[in-house]
């Protein structure tokens, strides 16, 4: 059982006023708050470590590296990953998946075909559409069904020995779909097919276990995990990420360098060019312990209480409709209620110091599915509580009240 | 005082009479219900403004030395918004519209009522008026 009143006391910006009301965060999909020591671990590399990491003799640039490397093993153990190397420190998962999208576009032929599906994030879809463009290789989605599912049987027919690689979210940020990616990998591999899962809206909230997963890529954001903004990583097997090509050239990633040849840097650094958010991957490492010392599974446990009684209670609202209604399901609601539109619901929940998201959630595609403009988003974190959903609702009614 | 800062000064009196948000939000509201219709053949992607968060469309027409806005949004405090500024500018002569200074927009406290992402609509929307002014004069 979780102590939500000591881990609300951890989240400065939590005890904040918003338009004179004690504030409700519910846009945890698009970012988490963040805890006291992810803000100190931050503040204290400034004021105590930085330097610039690798390749330096003093005292200060060993440390900022021993700094940055110890979140690597954090992560590597966090996702039971086999190697440490297999993580590279990217900007966040946009960059992680440009990073492989990129590399594919001279991996990849005419003929060749991509799979993803009708639910990703625009970063889950145009890095592919580049790459295809590039390549030549052909892109093909995995429809979705009514209750915001995937079509399983459909990406039955998708697959096939022309697939190269299926990528997929592990958890829908606009309906809240856990998708099946324990069978689609599976599936994919059966045809030879590599796999890249985006993990952005799942790394918080459900365990991960790279070991067990067998996917070739995972990649998630720092920011959406209680930790910085500008941080993420790239997971990949080691001989998969041996064959990508590299992305950017500069320092850091770099084995030598003459004007006849250059010749790259191993694993990690082969994808780490330039000097990095150094503080940023610092204080990632509190963000992991803040998520361990909690323990994944509690807040998990947390979370899927929260969202049954968040579901029940909306529901309760007359005329709402809730999109994304799968059996597996992670704390997230986008919602819309008879024609109003979600804008002007936003706009006036903000005014009593709701945080929800409205729009169309970069998913696009899923909104012309459903034929809506957008929809409105409650997405929860372990910081949530029943009587922050209380307030949601009632200034929900009010919002629909004077739309009306 | 020309007639458009003539209306912008009746804006600022008519929101000097609310004490909170929530009667201003009301009278957007009301504005945006009482908004008169756009033609549906005007309602095209080239009329969309860019930059709002929700979908408005601006049309306009050169009558008789004036221009005549009609607009439409699909969610009703932007169209509230937009009934201000087509209260304003519509039915004035191009030059006019052109060199309008805007000043009710702070006035009443519009601007800081809404996120920074629908100002931006707001100031697009401004400006896609003086642009058709502009054309028109000429």
């Amino acid at each position: 059982m979780l102590d939500l009143k000591q881990i609300r006391k951890q989240f400065p910006i939590l005890s904040r006023k918003v338009n004179g009301h004690d504030l409700v965060y519910f846009d945890n999909g698009a970012t988490t708050q963040k805890p006291d020591s992810v803000i100190a671990a931050e503040s204290n590399y400034y004021q105590n470590e930085n330097s610039n990491v690798h390749r330096g003799v003093h005292f200060l640039s060993g440390l900022a590296t021993d700094k940055f490397e110890e979140t690597r093993i954090t992560i590597q153990n966090f996702i039971n990953a086999k190697h440490s190397h297999e993580i590279i420190f990217t900007k966040g998962t946009t960059d992680s998946i440009n990073i492989v999208a990129s590399g594919y576009r001279s991996l990849l032929n005419k003929g060749d075909e991509i799979i993803i599906s009708e639910l990703e994030h625009h970063s889950n879809i145009v890095p592919w559409q580049m790459c295809c463009e590039q390549s030549g290789a052909t892109l093909k989605v995995i429809p979705l069904l009514d209750n915001g599912t995937l079509d399983m049987a459909e990406f039955g027919n998708l697959l096939s020995k022309n697939t190269k690689l299926v990528s997929i979210a592990h958890i829908s940020n606009t309906l809240g779909t856990i998708n099946p990616i324990e069978k689609i990998i599976e599936k994919a591999k059966a045809v030879g097919a590599k796999v890249l899962i985006d993990g952005a809206q799942a790394a918080s909230h459900i365990s991960i276990n790279m070991q067990s997963l067998d996917a070739d890529f995972y990649c998630f954001s720092a920011h959406k995990l209680y930790g910085p903004t500008g941080v993420g990583i790239l997971y990949g097997k080691e001989d998969v990420l041996n064959e990508l090509p590299a992305y950017q050239g500069g320092g850091e990633m770099i084995k030598e360098v003459s004007f006849k040849k250059t010749t790259y840097a191993g694993l990690p650094h082969k994808f780490e060019a330039g000097t990095p958010n150094i503080a940023g991957v610092v204080a990632f490492k509190a963000a992991i312990n803040f998520i361990t010392g909690l323990g994944i599974n509690n807040i998990a446990k947390h979370e899927e209480e929260l969202l049954k009684y968040a579901t029940e209670e909306v529901l309760k609202i007359e005329g709402l409709r809730i999109y994304g209604t799968a059996k597996n399901k992670s704390a997230i609601i986008s919602f819309n209620i008879n024609e109003l539109h979600p804008y002007d619901i936003g706009m006036i929940v903000d005014k009593m110091g709701i945080a929800v998201r409205t729009g169309h959630h970069c998913t696009q595609p899923i909104m012309d599915k459903f034929n809506i403009p957008g929809t409105a988003r409650i997405s929860l974190a372990v910081y949530n509580t029943k009587d922050e959903i209380d307030i949601c609702i009632k200034a929900i009614k009010k919002a629909k009240i004077m739309l009306s | 005082m020309n007639t458009i800062q003539k209306i912008q000064a009746d804006i600022i009196e008519d929101f000097e009479l609310f004490d909170d948000w929530m009667q201003k939000y009301e009278y957007l509201i009301d504005l945006g219900k009482e908004l008169a219709p756009i033609k549906e053949q005007y309602k095209t992607k080239d009329n969309l403004i860019k930059g709002c968060q929700s979908r408005v469309w601006l049309h306009a027409e050169h009558t008789e030395g004036k221009i005549i806005f009609t607009a439409d949004s699909d969610a009703i405090m932007t169209k509230g918004i937009v009934a201000i500024l087509i209260n304003v500018l519509s039915n004035q002569e191009p030059k006019d519209i052109a060199t309008a200074k805007l000043d009710f927009i702070n006035e009443i406290g519009l601007k800081e009522q809404l996120s920074a992402t629908r100002a931006n609509g707001l100031v697009s929307m401004i400006k896609k008026m003086k642009l058709y002014a502009i054309a028109f004069n000429n």
